[in-house]
């Protein structure tokens, strides 16, 4: 029973309901309004009915009265005073005595010398044995009789009494009727907004794979999951994003911080004199410089891959910004006995942030100049290009190298943070290079491909040209790599 | 020269106070945004060094109630914040160049020098010399000892770059800066290569060497040994 109580007294506290039983309760007193209008309104109009018609039996009658016969008034009123008629008639001298009518005596109610009124009377007839209603006028006679007219309205006000029953039947009925309705919808919309309900508590939980449900009619509640769902979506992968960030610090910075403290230990505990002191601190240096640039560079694709927080944005000439970092890199390249091919005129512009391209550029260049040789030395195979190729809509920085590549199952991996294919991690670097690539591409709206050089890795950074102003585009799926 | 560090961090300020000196320079410290103002209004100082976060007032306040007061000391902004519109902000406010923490003091010492110097009233000089070298902004023309050196335009900025600050510690990072206009960090020392192949042009066939590289900090031309 309370148990009972509890769901009806929850449902009852819900918004729907509230709306539902609202709009029942409105309606009920607009209808009851109207109702009690038009009865009002009906009753008024027989009562008038009726007043009129005694009015001018009235004037009739004092005619009859006025006239020279004695006895006309007496005979008119024995006329008029059938039983089964609809008048009810009383006629008495001045002294009080009955000289003609229906009505056995003067109703109470009038007696006092009233000009009218309601009262109650028992009909002549053998079948009736209830008193009935009835409405009369009293009018005193020109030669001192008294005369009471009236008429029955027993029946206007048994009608009267039905309309007023029935209304208040129906009155209840609609109202049981709309709490039932509400009480069917709120239902309805609870089912589904607990569904949320339920989904939202366990995602709290942390099962962050939950999604809320959808009913696939396509309204406003579907319209609203559906959108929880995106928003839930790219929580998760951002949260992804900062637990692989965190797992990442954890790891790799961790470890060369690790020998870092165990190398400036050693030199404590060894006590080799001054140039080794020296040579220890100049090599802490340099690592943690290391260090700042591993950590700057996670950061930035951390704060990258966040989303869009107000990037510079400007007017960035593609061809002549690739050519420029190209040719930074150009004599870096020739040191390492590789050609740098340049295919890069002046052109597309389009609006994106220049320091991000240029380092995504140069991130591309630096990798295939390190891992581009594999001890390939022959002219033709130690050359590495640079494109700028512009379609209708994309414009796409190819770098192709002709070394080791990358082999397919491992290339969607190689955009991932601190993947270093290379294992033996001969070659400097951060292992952040491509996943920054990668976070630039998607803050433009663009996406990267890693393709077979045949020999070697081709890295296409495609950006789109149709992105002007809105650099930020939000692409999840932004990072593609093709299946070759 | 005289310079002021707002820095709230003491470790930091103590750490700066003494590299300044060991250079050679005076320092100031003011400890939080409002004293650093003051002591900056006074004008005193060549150089500011700013932290952007600074308790009571910070640092971008500092930079802009400065300048609009019209106080034009230039000013370096230090920040732990380092994303690309961290620094337009930075420079938007009045500041004349940004570093992030984590820096290395030589490359703070270098860029503070600059700043000095760039705030002595330049006439537009046409013609820097260092030694024999003479580099000429007109002609673009570079000698040595009378006989002309043919460089590419990338090697003319560096050169030229590198001659505008002769006699100080120019970085890597400066010369990216300046010279590239990149604001990131190459994943590997690409600068280097730029350097020792203009250093081929200019030193290598001319007995004494002018371009040197400063171990730990960066380059320095300048006639005579480090």
């Amino acid at each position: 029973m309370t148990e009972l109580y509890r769901r009806f007294k929850a449902m009852v506290s819900t918004t729907a309901f509230r709306l539902a039983t609202g709009t029942a309760a409105v309606f009920l007193v607009i209808a009851g309004v109207l109702i009690g209008l038009l009865f009002w309104q009906t009753n008024a109009v027989l009562t008038d009915q009726v007043i009129a018609t005694l009015t001018a039996e009235a004037g009739s009658l004092r005619n009859e009265a006025q006239s020279s016969n004695p006895n006309a008034l007496v005979d008119a009123v024995a006329a008029r005073s059938r039983p089964e008629g609809p008048g009810l008639y009383f006629l008495a001298d001045p002294a009080g005595k009955k000289l003609a009518g229906n009505l056995s005596r003067t109703p109470p109610e009038i007696e006092t010398g009233q000009p009218g009124g309601v009262f109650r009377y028992r009909p002549n007839l053998a079948a009736e044995r209830r008193d009935r209603l009835g409405v009369a006028m009293s009018l005193a006679m020109p030669r001192g009789e008294r005369l009471i007219i009236g008429r029955d309205i027993e029946d206007q006000r048994a009608f009267a009494d039905g309309v007023k029953r029935l209304f208040i039947v129906s009155f209840c009925l609609l109202t049981l009727a709309g709490l039932a309705t509400a009480l069917f919808i709120s239902r309805l919309v609870l089912k589904r907004i607990e569904g949320m309900n339920i989904a939202s508590r366990q995602i709290m939980a942390g099962d962050f794979s939950r999604r809320v449900p959808l009913e696939g009619s396509g309204d406003e509640l579907d319209g609203l999951a559906q959108n929880l769902n995106a928003m839930l979506d790219r929580i998760e992968q951002l949260m992804a994003g900062l637990r692989e960030v965190s797992e990442n610090i954890a790891h790799d910075l961790k470890t060369p911080l690790n020998r870092l403290r165990n190398r400036v230990e050693a030199a404590l505990r060894e006590s080799a004199g001054e140039p080794a002191y020296r040579e220890t601190l100049e090599r802490t240096i340099e690592e943690s410089d290391e260090l700042i640039k591993t950590f700057n560079a996670l950061l930035l694709i951390a704060r990258l891959e966040a989303g869009p927080l107000d990037k510079p944005v400007e007017a960035v000439d593609l061809g002549t910004l690739v050519r420029d970092v190209a040719e930074l890199y150009a004599p870096f390249a020739e040191e390492a006995g590789l050609a740098l091919d340049i295919a890069a005129r002046p052109g597309p512009t389009l609006k994106a942030n220049r320091q991000l391209i240029g380092q995504a550029v140069a991130n591309l260049i630096d990798n295939a100049i390190k891992y581009g040789p594999a001890g390939n030395r022959s002219l033709e195979l130690a050359r590495i290009r640079v494109d700028v190729t512009v379609t209708a809509d994309e414009a796409e920085i190819a770098v192709a190298d002709h070394g080791p590549g990358i082999a397919a199952q491992n290339r969607e991996r190689a955009l991932k943070r601190f993947v270093r294919l290379d294992e033996s991690r001969t070659h400097p670097g951060t292992g952040l290079g491509l996943s920054l690539v990668a976070a630039v591409a998607r803050l433009h709206g663009g996406r990267v491909q890693l393709e077979d050089n045949k020999p070697g890795l081709c890295v296409r950074l495609i950006l789109p040209l149709c992105a002007a102003g809105a650099p930020a585009v939000r692409n999840p799926a932004g990072m593609a790599v093709a299946k070759s | 020269m005289r310079v002021l560090v707002i820095e709230d961090d003491r470790e930091t300020a103590q750490f700066l106070l003494k590299s300044l000196k060991e250079s050679g320079h005076a320092a100031d410290i003011a400890g939080d945004g409002e004293t650093g103002l003051e002591l900056a209004q006074n004008g005193q100082h060549d150089v500011l060094i700013v932290d952007r976060m600074l308790p009571k007032l910070d640092g971008l306040t500092v930079i802009k109630t400065l300048r609009s007061g019209g106080v034009r000391t230039p000013v370096l902004v230090l920040s732990a914040l380092g994303d690309v519109d961290d620094r337009v902000k930075g420079l938007r406010a009045g500041g004349d160049d940004y570093l992030t923490k984590p820096y290395a003091y030589s490359e703070l010492l270098a860029r503070i020098e600059a700043l000095a110097r760039r705030a002595v009233p330049e006439e537009q000089e046409t013609r820097y010399a260092v030694g024999d070298l003479v580099l000429d902004r007109l002609s673009h023309r570079v000698t040595r000892g009378g006989e002309s050196i043919p460089l590419q335009p990338r090697e003319y900025r560096l050169l030229e770059y590198l001659m505008k600050n002769a006699g100080q510690v120019v970085t890597r990072t400066m010369l990216l800066e300046h010279v590239w206009d990149y604001h990131f960090d190459p994943q590997t020392n690409v600068i280097d290569v730029h350097v020792s192949r203009l250093r081929a042009k200019i030193d290598k066939s001319f007995g004494k060497p002018l371009l040197h590289t400063v171990r730990g900090a960066g380059y320095m031309i300048r006639d005579g040994a480090l």
